[in-house]
């Protein structure tokens, strides 16, 4: 049993590590299917523009604005460890990882905007 | 269960992909506030050896990027270990190479 | 100071439950002089391990209110919850009984990541210059003052869900070795940290650093060693 673990408490970084796991877990179950999606284009244009009209839907622009704030948040979270791995230590991580997040939300909005 | 190997490979192809991300973002946002429609995309990318060769890149540094991630997932959260690992990893590292290379070649071949 | 501490310690081994004890609050009072009190004046079958109780020898650590601390070094004041201190062994390794955890496991790991100095030279050698200000004995410097007291491996999420990872203190161990320039292993230590387990399962969640009672950073210190690694490998020495 773990109860007498560190159940609480979990800092910025940890937060940071979990976010880049997590997305990247939701893009490699995303990837397959847009994969399939792009293949459509082999049967010719008007399947794949019929699908790009179902795109238009207020949902599936909110899930793909969600995909974009994912994709942010897994490079800004593998940028993360590439810089602790590769380059001298800074103690001003945790507020990098923080304008992070604001950064890939940023983006995330920022498509919103453009596609809507 | 994971050796210095896949950790290089893991991190050489975050590398490679950084800047194919960013191009692939100002992409989506092109595409998206332009309002494509499937010609006005595939018009411009059939029969273009560049945005094949840009796209097959990505696809297969995906690939590899991907499952071995999975594969740290898989045996830490699912338990996974030894063979297990491996085959997890191959088959989804395949299965992403496959259908990706196959969604390159639908929209750059003429 | 008056008033109680509602305290429940951990009870048994693997399996048991936690037990209620009220324990009077005193001032400057720290979580070791409550596990004291407890086993004096309420339960002597309670067990626990310390010994110097002033912040130096590491053996007081245990899981306070979800968090290993150094027992000795933590006010009671500082981390009372509504009354409550919840006092449990360290995590991510076995019970012994009550507060004690095997600690076996710990130094097992030590010796596999070959954190052990290994000497270049004999007695009847000159001494080996050592350059205080030099880069690798600056970088060893600022993590050699480790006590081995396991706070650091029970707080890692990648020690819980990876049993063959060697840990932050070990990999921080060897780190300073590796700056060693009087250690003769190094080949060998890389490859021990290479390899499965080893320094690349390490995923900078950075809890080591976080809950580290002497301030050290094993993550840092993890990923000079993936850079060295990553070096040999690419230069064909592993």
């Amino acid at each position: 049993m773990t109860m007498h673990a560190t159940t609480h408490r979990r800092n910025a970084l940890w937060i940071a590590a979990m976010a880049h796991r997590l997305s990247g877990l939701a893009l490699a179950c995303f990837l397959p299917l847009h994969f399939l999606v792009l293949g459509l284009a082999i049967d010719g244009e008007a399947r794949l523009e019929g699908f790009l009209k179902w795109t238009a839907n207020p949902a599936v622009k909110l899930a793909e604005t969600g995909l974009v704030f994912l994709l942010a948040i897994h490079m800004l979270g593998g940028l993360r460890l590439l810089v602790i791995e590769n380059l001298p230590w800074r103690p001003v991580q945790k507020e990098l990882a923080t304008a992070a997040l604001v950064a890939a939300g940023l983006a995330a909005v920022a498509f919103l905007a453009c596609a809507v | 269960m994971i050796n210095i190997r896949l950790y290089v490979l893991q991190r050489a192809t975050a590398m490679i992909m950084a800047p194919l991300v960013l191009a692939h973002l100002f992409i989506i946002f092109y595409a998206a506030s332009r309002g494509l429609s499937a010609a006005d995309i595939l018009g411009r990318t059939r029969g273009s050896i560049g945005w094949g060769a840009f796209y097959a890149l990505f696809v297969l540094a995906a690939a590899a990027h991907g499952s071995i991630g999975l594969r740290f997932i898989a045996a830490e959260w699912a338990g996974l270990r030894g063979r297990h690992l491996d085959v997890v990893m191959w088959s989804f590292g395949a299965l992403l190479a496959m259908l990706g290379l196959r969604a390159v070649a639908a929209v750059v071949l003429p | 100071m008056t008033g109680t501490i509602e305290v429940w310690l951990w009870r048994g081994g693997k399996e048991g439950r936690y037990q209620v004890f009220s324990v009077p609050q005193r001032v400057n009072q720290t979580v070791l002089d409550v596990v004291t009190w407890v086993q004096r004046h309420a339960d002597p079958t309670l067990s626990y391990r310390f010994a110097c109780r002033v912040g130096m020898c590491g053996s007081c650590a245990m899981t306070v209110n979800g968090r290993p601390r150094w027992t000795c070094r933590t006010h009671t004041s500082k981390v009372i919850e509504d009354g409550k201190l919840r006092i449990g062994p360290l995590a991510n390794l076995p019970v012994i009984k009550d507060l004690a955890c095997d600690m076996r496991q710990f130094f097992e790991k030590w010796q596999a990541a070959k954190g052990v100095f290994s000497p270049s030279k004999t007695r009847a050698d000159a001494i080996e210059k050592i350059e205080p200000a030099s880069a690798p004995r600056v970088a060893a410097d600022a993590a050699i003052e480790c006590i081995n007291c396991a706070v650091c491996f029970a707080a890692c999420d990648t020690v819980r869900w990876n049993e063959e990872y060697l840990g932050p203190a070990a990999l921080n161990r060897v780190w300073t070795l590796v700056n060693d320039v009087k250690d003769a292993a190094n080949r060998e230590r890389l490859a021990a940290v290479a390899a499965n387990g080893g320094c690349t399962a390490c995923h900078s969640h950075q809890s080591c650093q976080e809950h580290c009672p002497n301030k050290l950073n094993p993550t840092a210190s993890i990923a000079g060693l993936k850079r060295r690694t990553m070096q040999a490998y690419l230069k064909g020495e592993l």
